[in-house]
């Protein structure tokens, strides 16, 4: 499986308020509201660690559970967000991408 | 924020000095001027939605009734609309969205009134009690609007301010401000009672509140984080009441 790397748009207005993350899309103003998990991937989501990474340190260890099923519960979540414009995704590192899966201009 | 309209109809010079009776002055000072060009506007669907958009330095401003321009660095703007007062109140309600992103502020779909000196707003959707807690008030209490509040920051304060922008009541507010105490959401029920609302609720609420119609970026963050700092500022609570005037007994 190839590696899939995920960064925060920077585009978005995002404030944690009691461990849960509140995100306003700027293109059309809709309001998420992220559950834990989806908290850590936006938390972690730094361009640079791979998604496997993320899940195996800070997903598994909290969750206790299964590392594929997390991971495959973690790359559904990372394109539903990614298809709400609130993650970047791409199976390179993402400061050195060309092109970016999931994010529209 | 004084707004200068420039007009060559004088009926329609006498349908907005009736419109915003109160706040009206002959003050000088102007921080925004429109033309308003009095016809049918062209080009436009007459049921369209309100389209807001930025470029080239000036925000346009769509609607099925009305086309507007506004110019941020010159504070200069146009209107073309039929004459009637309900496209430039549109108007208007927008462009002061857009100031006050900028400044920490915004408008809310809340009534809002003083007592004691104190502000109160009564937040909610449609037919959530605003018109009727308004219509409720006792004659000490100030209404600053039974629609539409209007709400600056003011160093570590948050202040309302009346506004002559009406729901059902059709009865302007007063031109007075006050720093607000409380928002509360407003919920009909079977008794009269106040219950505390978490931080995350209070702010789902308050967004779900908030007039803003660009869809601009910028903006649109703007306004998220000025939500934020109004609940960090401004305690949110749960006013749950029967339509009588006894729910005043519990506010101020």
């Amino acid at each position: 499986m190839s590696k899939l790397y995920l960064m925060r748009n920077p585009r978005v207005a995002a404030r944690s308020l009691d461990g849960e993350m509140m995100i306003m899309s700027g293109r059309d103003s809709t309001l998420f509201t992220l559950n834990k998990t989806a908290t850590i991937l936006w938390q972690s989501a730094d361009g640079a660690t791979p998604l496997d990474e993320i899940v195996e340190k800070k997903i598994c260890g909290e969750f206790e559970v299964e590392r594929s099923e997390a991971l495959a519960d973690a790359e559904s979540l990372a394109r539903e967000l990614a298809g709400h414009e609130i993650l970047q995704i791409s199976d390179v590192p993402i400061a050195q991408q060309t092109s970016v899966v999931g994010e529209k201009r | 924020m004084p707004v200068r309209v420039h007009t060559t109809d004088p009926d329609f010079v006498r349908l907005l000095q009736n419109r915003y009776a109160g706040f009206v002055s002959d003050s000088d000072r102007a921080e925004i001027e429109f033309d308003v060009e009095l016809g049918q506007p062209e080009a436009v669907d007459p049921d369209a939605d309100v389209k807001v958009g930025y470029r080239h330095g000036r925000w346009s401003l769509r609607r099925g009734d009305f086309l507007a321009e506004w110019e941020p660095a010159v504070r200069r703007g146009w209107i073309r609309q039929s004459a009637n007062p309900y496209s430039i109140d549109a108007v208007l309600r927008i462009v002061h969205t857009l100031v006050l992103a900028r400044q920490g502020g915004f408008l809310l779909h809340s009534a809002s009134a003083i007592r004691n000196g104190k502000a109160f707003l009564f937040a909610g959707v449609s037919e959530a009690g605003k018109t009727t807690i308004s219509r409720l008030a006792p004659p000490d209490v100030t209404l600053l609007t039974d629609e539409i509040s209007y709400v600056r920051r003011q160093n570590d304060k948050f202040v309302a301010f009346g506004t002559p922008f009406t729901g059902e009541l059709a009865k302007l507010g007063e031109n007075v401000s006050a720093p607000i105490s409380t928002l509360y959401l407003l919920a009909k029920g079977k008794e009269n009672r106040i219950d505390p609302i978490e931080p995350r609720e209070a702010t789902r609420s308050l967004l779900a509140n908030l007039l803003f119609f660009a869809k601009d970026q910028d903006l649109v963050q703007a306004v998220f984080y000025s939500a934020f700092e109004f609940v960090n500022h401004v305690p949110v609570a749960r006013l749950t009441f029967v339509p009588d005037a006894r729910v005043w007994e519990l506010i101020g």
